[in-house]
């Protein structure tokens, strides 16, 4: 096994070498300052990276890794500043959440007026939930905060990291920490999404240095965030995932729902390689954090 | 999709003593000696057949996999190692008709189980092993658990306490959720090794990467992600539902072996998580099948180890494994407490039977 392992190591050892000797006048250049903005991840030079050639997998480019985004876009995809999350009054700066800047192209979403009544609403009630009635049991509350699948692109700028399986079958696997989340990619598969499912239909395909996936199929009642910013089961997403470095990848994703939005429109941001020598998804099965939440008041003894 | 879950239960019961009825009624009839031989291996015939590697050069498992069997898991008594093909059959006959959705003949509320199951039943699970095993334990010999042996006095108040809330739930009167189950909870179902078959959903998903087998049980859509670099375990303080698993190749089989487990009952039948030990072998033995097999020793809980085969055939390709969601629409746990608490108020609703016999 041993031998296996620097065979896989070895050639990484080298890339992170040569990686380090080119990437360093850039890193230096930008320390301390806010990463440039990614206008189109499609050219990946214009992210202010020199063009790059991901290593080959079965002559794709190579994605398996542990990913993470360091985005507040779970928080709220447009611009938002510091605020108190729920019950500060007990638990102080734990429950705070930190601003952040808009991962929306041109700042703000292109919602119909009459949808964005509703988002506000969502936000509104993002803490409450109310299971007693099947009928209404998803009308209420952030779906991240009752542990629910995330669906996508929820589930790529959560603060957990993810791991991308790909190896040489049709499928490639997208695991996520959050939940045990997990969605299967389909590479250049011909059949469309045979009923809605929480993480959705995924097809892949690849376009150069970019894996593209065209997701449709998903619940309507995922959010894109604790914001309320939300969709219909009209939500059409494609992704585009470019390698920029050995450690870094540009993710970008289209939105599309007539039913919500004016227009499709974009958010972008840069996926972290996670580097730690002993790196790997842990479970966050969440279930158990919202059982009291949800079924406390059916409990034996609640009144 | 939760109150399938229920049924499962159910029918696996079913299942169970139907498979052990009709096996004894067959030996009965045909009156053969047990062979002399242990079972082989499945797959052992097909040695010739050589498993494609991986472009970098590890035996290639991937794939939708499924392992449904109606061979039990432990021998019924007054059977051999394995039945005759006419046993198999006649055997295969009498649980699809024990199990037949159009028949009239038990009582409208057999018969509306019987239908119930049979519409989620895997179709699989009809079919004994190809080697017509009367059990997937192949050790020890006589194709059952091995003897328990005496269990601390701190882990028997817990098994009380489980067995307290069975009774519970089992009489329509669950207190809360956190004392049922952890499939009924949606927090783990078959993803847990070991794989044993189940009413349906029995499919598996292989994938590999460069240094890497992962594993995504169809319920409940998590992955068993296992590094093959030889890298030490998680710390000890660190327990998981699906445990922490190391992985190696020996020759084409894929060999694992998992630590540790929370101990909230993740483990198989209450076996003891500090003392607990499971190896999983992996080894594609045609294009088609891939056998399973699992060694669980655990000395402060089973006298000696056992191990079990179980096969794992290739779904299919036009068939999919699809999302399992379980949490999301978990209508049944609400349903369960709130019909405890309905009760509470006006005893004349308490069921006359348990619930699992519904």
């Amino acid at each position: 096994m041993r031998s296996r392992f620097w065979r896989v190591v070895t050639p990484l050892g080298f890339a992170v070498v040569i990686a380090g000797v080119w990437l360093s006048p850039i890193v230096g250049q930008q320390r301390g300052q806010q990463a440039p903005a990614a206008p189109r991840a499609a050219a990946p030079a214009a992210t202010g990276f020199p063009a790059y050639r991901a290593p080959r997998l079965n002559g794709h480019p190579d994605l398996n890794g542990v990913w993470q985004a360091f985005v507040t876009a779970n928080i709220d995809l447009e611009d938002h500043e510091a605020q108190a999350g729920p019950y500060t009054e007990l638990i102080g700066e734990y429950s705070g959440w930190p601003p952040g800047q808009s991962i929306v192209e041109g700042g703000v979403i292109p919602y119909k007026p009459e949808a964005l009544a509703k988002k506000r609403q969502n936000a509104a009630n993002r803490i409450k939930a109310d299971v007693s009635n099947d009928k209404t049991w998803h009308n209420l509350g952030d779906p991240e905060m009752k542990c629910y699948m995330p669906g996508v692109p929820r589930a790529t700028y959560m603060p957990y990291p993810f791991q991308i399986v790909q190896g040489s079958s049709p499928y490639l696997l997208m695991a996520y920490e959050y939940a045990s989340t997990t969605r299967t990619i389909r590479m250049d598969w011909k059949q469309e999404a045979p009923t809605d499912t929480w993480m959705g239909w995924s097809i892949g395909r690849w376009e150069g240095e970019t894996l593209v996936v065209d997701v449709t199929g998903q619940r309507e009642e995922t959010w894109f965030d604790r914001g309320g910013n939300y969709h219909s089961d009209m939500l059409h997403v494609v992704e585009r995932y470019t390698p920029l470095s050995p450690y870094h990848m540009q993710y970008e994703a289209t939105i599309e729902d007539p039913k919500v939005f004016t227009r499709p429109w974009k958010i972008s941001f840069p996926l972290y390689r996670r580097m730690e020598k002993n790196v790997q998804l842990l479970e966050y099965k969440c279930v158990p954090f919202t059982e009291e939440l949800l079924y406390g008041k059916f409990k034996k003894g609640a009144s | 999709m939760n109150w399938r879950w229920l049924s499962s239960i159910v029918l696996a019961a079913a299942v169970a003593i139907v498979m052990s009825s009709a096996l004894v009624a067959q030996a009965a009839k045909s009156n053969t000696k047990a062979p002399a031989k242990a079972a082989a291996p499945a797959g052992a015939a097909e040695k010739a057949w050589t498993v494609k590697k991986t472009p970098w050069g590890d035996p290639d498992l991937q794939g939708v996999w499924n392992d449904a069997t109606s061979t039990p898991l432990q021998r019924p008594a007054g059977k051999g190692e394995t039945v005759t093909g006419t046993e198999a059959n006649l055997f295969e006959e009498q649980l699809a008709n024990d199990l037949s959705r159009d028949r009239r003949d038990g009582g409208p509320e057999v018969d509306v189980n019987r239908a119930y199951n049979e519409h989620w039943m895997d179709a699989r699970r009809l079919k004994i092993t190809n080697d017509r095993r009367t059990s997937l334990i192949v050790d020890p010999p006589d194709g059952r658990l091995p003897p328990t042996v005496p269990i601390s006095a701190e882990r028997q108040k817990i098994r009380a306490e489980r067995q307290a809330a069975g009774n519970r739930f089992q009489a329509g009167m669950p207190n809360i959720a956190t004392e049922m189950s952890l499939p009924i909870r949606c927090i783990i179902r078959t993803d847990s090794p070991p794989y044993l078959p189940t009413i349906y959903n029995n499919d598996f998903q292989i994938y590999q990467s460069p240094g890497y087998v992962v594993i995504q049980p169809e319920m409940i859509h998590s992955a068993r992600i296992i590094p093959l670099d030889g890298r030490p375990h998680i710390g000890k303080s660190l327990k998981q539902w699906l445990g922490d698993t190391r992985g190696h190749f020996e020759g084409n089989t894929l060999v694992l072996e998992t630590t540790n487990f929370r101990n909230d009952d993740t483990v198989y039948q209450g076996a003891n998580p500090e003392t607990y030990k499971i190896t999983e072998r992996f080894t594609r033995v045609a294009e088609d099948s891939i056998n399973y097999e699992f060694t669980i020793e655990d000395p402060t809980t089973w006298t000696k180890p056992w191990t079990a085969i179980v096969p794992w055939n290739k779904i299919d390709p036009k068939e999919q494994m699809y999302e399992y969601m379980c949490h999301e629409d978990n209508f049944d746990i609400v349903h369960l407490l709130s019909g405890a608490r309905a009760r509470e108020k006006n005893p004349s609703l308490n069921l006359t039977k348990p619930q699992t016999q519904r």
